[in-house]
C-alpha cells in the first residue's frame, strides 16, 4: 500500500506537469471538454425541462399523479360508470396519505350548442377549490372568472371552442348528455369563463363546471366519475400510491399516470436513454480531440518514454501516468464544463419564451414557456460517461506508450 | 552484487535489406566491483552489448546471467524491476526528465523504489552535493550546461547504490574538466562504494581510468586486458 503510494505521487507530478508542457494545447484541449461537457448539460437541461413540461401537461391533462375510478370507467367514460364520493376507510386513507391536494371529479361525454354550432365536448364537473392544483386551468382563464363554488351555475369553456361555437363571454349554450337511465339531460348554461391552454388543442374539447351543478343535472347525487390525487412530484408517488391503495374498495380501481397513459410512460422513461445518447454523442466528437492530444503529448516525448522504461519504470505504471494525465485533463474540463453549465442554466430556469415555435411546441404537447431543469442526476451522469468514457479512449495510447522499446525510444531524435 | 556472464550472445538488426551484426558469439565475465571500458569504433557492439546486459535489449541467442538470474529470460516487468534495483544508467546523451527538478530527477529511482520521502531527499541532497551541485537542485535540466546535466544524470545513477552502473559514452558531451571530474567521480565510487562500471566509450582519457580494457570490432571481442 506504501509502495502504491510513492507509486502515486510520482506518475502525478510526472502528469501534472506533462500536461503543462505544452500550455497552448492543454488550454485548447481543455476548452474543447469544458465546452462539450458545457453543451451535454445545458442542452440536456432543455431537453430535460422540455420532457418535463410535456409530462406536467400530459398529467395535468388526465388529470392528477393517481386516480381512481369504476374498472371500466377508462374504456367507457360513461355516467353509468361512475362510483360514489369517498367515504369511511377511504375518506381517512385520502385525507391523511399525505397527498398534496385530492378531488372528485365528473367527466363523460357532451354536447354543446350555441345559437349557431353545436360540438361534442368533454364535459368536466370539478370541484373549483381543488382545480388550481390538479389541472391549473383557473390560472388559464383569460376572460372572465373561473368556478367559484362546487355549486356555481356557470360554465367555462375554451378560447378555440368559444370560436367554433362562435359564441363568446357573457353568452349562453345549452348542455346535453345521458343520466344513467339514458334519459337526456340538459340544461342551458351562461359563460362566466374562457381560458386559453398552454396546448391550444385542448381548448376545444374541455369544458368545465361546478361537480354539484352537473350532479344534479345528471341525476347522480353523490357520484362522481373519478377521484384524482396529486402530489409534489410525479416523480415519487409510489408510496402515495401504495398507501391508498390499501384502502381502496374492491369496486373500484386505483391508477398511476404511468399506467393510465402509457405514452406518457415511455416518454418518461425513454427520458434517460436520450440524455445517454445525446452525451455519447457529444463525447465521440471531443474524443477525437482527446486522443489527438494523447497521441500527440507522447509522441514529443517517446525518448523520454524510453528514459523512465530504462530508469526501472514498469509498463503498467507508465500507463497509469498517462491516464492520470488523461484524468486530470478531464477533470479541469469537467469543472469548467460544469461551472459554466451552472452559471447558463440557472438563469433561464425562470423560463424561456419559446412562442416563436408554439405550435410546434404545442403538437408535442409542450407549452410555449420552457423550463430548463438542471438535475443532479444529468450532472453525474454527463460527467460519469465523459469520465469513463475518457479513460477508456485513454488506454489505447497509453498503452502503446507502455509498449514501446526503450531502446528504439531512447534513440529517437 | 553478482558477476554478469555473457555467453555466446549474438544480436543482429535489420536495415533495409542489409542484416548488420551487432554482437557475434561474446562472452564475457564481468566480476564484482570491476572497472571495465568497452572500447571499439562505431558500430562495434559497445551499446548492443551495454543495452542487453542493461535489460534493455534482448539478445537473438545466448545467455545474459546476472548472479543466478537469466536476464534474457526476464519479462519486461521483471526487466524493470532488475534495472530499478540493480543498474544505474549513464546516457550520452545526459537523459533528464525535463519536466523535474535536478534534485527530482535525481529522487525519481529512488520514487519509483518506494523510499520514504524524507529519505529520499537527503539522499539526493548528498549525492547532489558529492557531485558538486549543491546550490542547483531546484534548477530544470533546462536551466543547467551539459556537464552539470551529465552529473545530474550519473547522481541518479549512483544514488541508490546499485550493483552496476552501465554508462554509454558518457564523457562525449563534456569538456575535458568535467570529462575529468567525472571520470574521477566513477573511479571514487568504484573503489569506496564497490560499484561495479562497464563504460562504452572512444575516449581515450577515459580508458585510462579502466582497470580492465575491452576492445571490440564488428560485434565481437578482440582483446580483453587488465590495465
Amino acid at each position: 500500500m506504501a509502495g502504491l503510494k510513492f507509486h502515486f505521487a510520482t506518475i502525478f507530478v510526472l502528469s501534472w506537469r506533462n500536461l503543462w508542457r505544452n500550455h497552448r494545447r492543454t488550454y485548447i484541449m481543455l476548452g474543447a471538454i469544458s465546452i462539450g461537457v458545457w453543451a451535454m448539460i445545458f442542452m440536456t437541461a432543455l431537453m430535460r425541462g422540455m420532457v418535463d413540461d410535456m409530462l406536467n401537461q400530459g398529467i395535468r391533462n388526465l388529470p392528477g399523479h393517481i386516480q381512481i375510478q369504476h374498472p371500466d370507467f377508462l374504456d367507457d367514460p360513461s355516467v353509468v360508470n361512475s362510483i360514489p364520493e369517498p367515504d369511511g376507510e377511504l375518506l381517512v386513507a385520502l385525507n391523511q396519505a399525505g397527498a398534496k391536494r385530492w378531488a372528485t371529479r365528473i367527466k363523460l361525454p357532451a354536447v354543446i350548442a350555441s345559437e349557431r354550432e353545436s360540438r361534442g365536448i368533454n364535459l368536466v364537473g370539478v370541484e373549483p377549490d381543488a382545480e388550481a392544483d390538479i389541472s391549473g386551468i383557473p390560472a388559464q382563464v383569460s376572460a372572465g372568472r373561473f368556478l367559484v363554488s362546487n355549486q356555481d351555475q356557470g360554465l367555462i369553456i375554451g378560447a378555440k371552442l368559444a370560436q367554433r361555437l362562435e359564441t363568446r363571454l357573457g353568452k349562453r349554450v345549452v348542455v346535453m348528455s345521458q343520466d344513467p337511465d339514458n334519459n337526456i339531460s340538459e340544461r342551458g348554461f351562461r359563460i362566466v369563463g374562457i381560458y386559453r391552454a398552454k396546448m391550444p388543442g385542448l381548448e376545444e374539447f374541455n369544458v368545465y363546471a361546478a361537480r354539484d351543478t352537473l350532479q344534479k343535472l345528471l341525476k347522480i347525487e353523490g357520484r362522481v366519475s373519478q377521484i384524482v390525487i396529486v402530489d409534489e412530484n410525479f416523480r415519487d408517488i409510489d408510496t402515495l400510491y401504495q398507501k391508498i391503495r390499501q384502502s381502496i374498495p374492491p369496486s373500484v380501481e386505483i391508477k398511476p399516470w404511468y399506467d393510465i397513459d402509457s405514452y406518457l410512460a415511455a416518454m418518461f422513461n425513454m427520458m434517460d436513454g436520450f440524455v445517454l445518447v445525446w452525451v455519447i454523442i457529444i463525447f465521440l466528437a471531443l474524443s477525437f480531440g482527446l486522443v489527438n492530444t494523447l497521441v500527440m503529448a507522447i509522441f514529443e516525448r517517446v525518448r523520454e518514454i524510453g528514459l523512465i522504461q530504462a530508469l526501472g519504470m514498469r509498463p503498467a505504471l507508465i500507463v497509469y501516468q498517462i491516464l492520470l494525465e488523461s484524468l486530470l485533463l478531464l477533470l479541469i474540463g469537467l469543472g469548467v464544463g460544469n461551472c459554466l453549465a451552472i452559471v447558463t442554466v440557472k438563469p433561464l430556469e425562470s423560463g424561456l419564451d419559446i412562442s416563436i415555435v408554439a405550435e410546434g411546441m404545442a403538437m408535442m404537447g409542450a407549452s410555449s414557456t420552457l423550463y430548463p431543469s438542471l438535475t443532479l442526476y444529468d450532472m453525474v451522469m454527463a460527467n460519469t460517461v465523459v469520465i469513463i468514457l475518457g479513460i477508456l479512449t485513454s488506454i489505447l495510447p497509453a498503452w502503446r506508450a507502455a509498449k514501446m522499446d526503450p531502446v528504439q525510444a531512447l534513440n529517437t531524435t | 552484487m553478482s558477476a554478469i556472464h555473457c555467453h555466446q550472445l549474438c544480436k543482429t538488426f535489420t536495415q533495409g535489406d542489409e542484416v548488420i551484426t551487432g554482437l557475434d558469439h561474446v562472452d564475457i565475465t564481468i566480476e564484482e566491483g570491476e572497472f571495465v571500458c568497452l572500447s571499439g569504433p562505431s558500430g562495434s557492439g559497445k551499446t548492443t552489448l551495454l543495452n542487453a546486459i542493461g535489460g534493455l535489449d534482448t539478445p537473438d541467442s545466448g545467455e545474459i546471467r546476472m548472479g543466478e538470474i537469466r536476464i534474457d529470460q526476464l519479462d519486461r516487468g521483471s526487466l524493470a524491476d532488475m534495472r530499478l534495483h540493480h543498474i544505474g544508467f549513464v546516457f550520452q546523451a545526459y537523459n533528464l526528465i525535463p519536466v523535474l527538478s535536478a534534485q527530482e530527477n535525481v529522487e525519481f529511482v529512488m520514487q519509483v523504489q518506494g523510499v520514504a520521502a524524507a529519505n529520499r531527499a537527503r539522499k539526493a541532497a548528498e549525492i547532489l552535493r558529492e557531485v558538486g551541485l549543491e546550490g542547483m537542485e531546484d534548477r530544470r535540466p533546462a536551466q543547467l550546461s551539459g556537464g552539470q546535466q551529465q552529473r545530474v544524470a550519473v547522481a541518479r545513477a549512483i544514488v541508490s547504490h546499485p550493483d552496476l552502473v552501465l554508462a554509454d559514452e558518457p564523457t562525449a558531451n563534456l569538456d575535458s574538466v568535467a570529462a575529468a571530474h567525472l571520470m574521477g567521480l566513477f573511479s571514487q565510487l568504484n573503489e569506496h562504494h564497490r560499484i561495479t562500471f562497464v563504460i562504452a566509450t572512444h575516449d581515450k582519457r577515459v580508458m585510462s581510468y579502466a582497470r580492465r580494457l575491452i576492445k571490440m570490432q564488428d560485434g565481437k571481442i578482440i582483446s580483453d586486458e587488465a590495465q
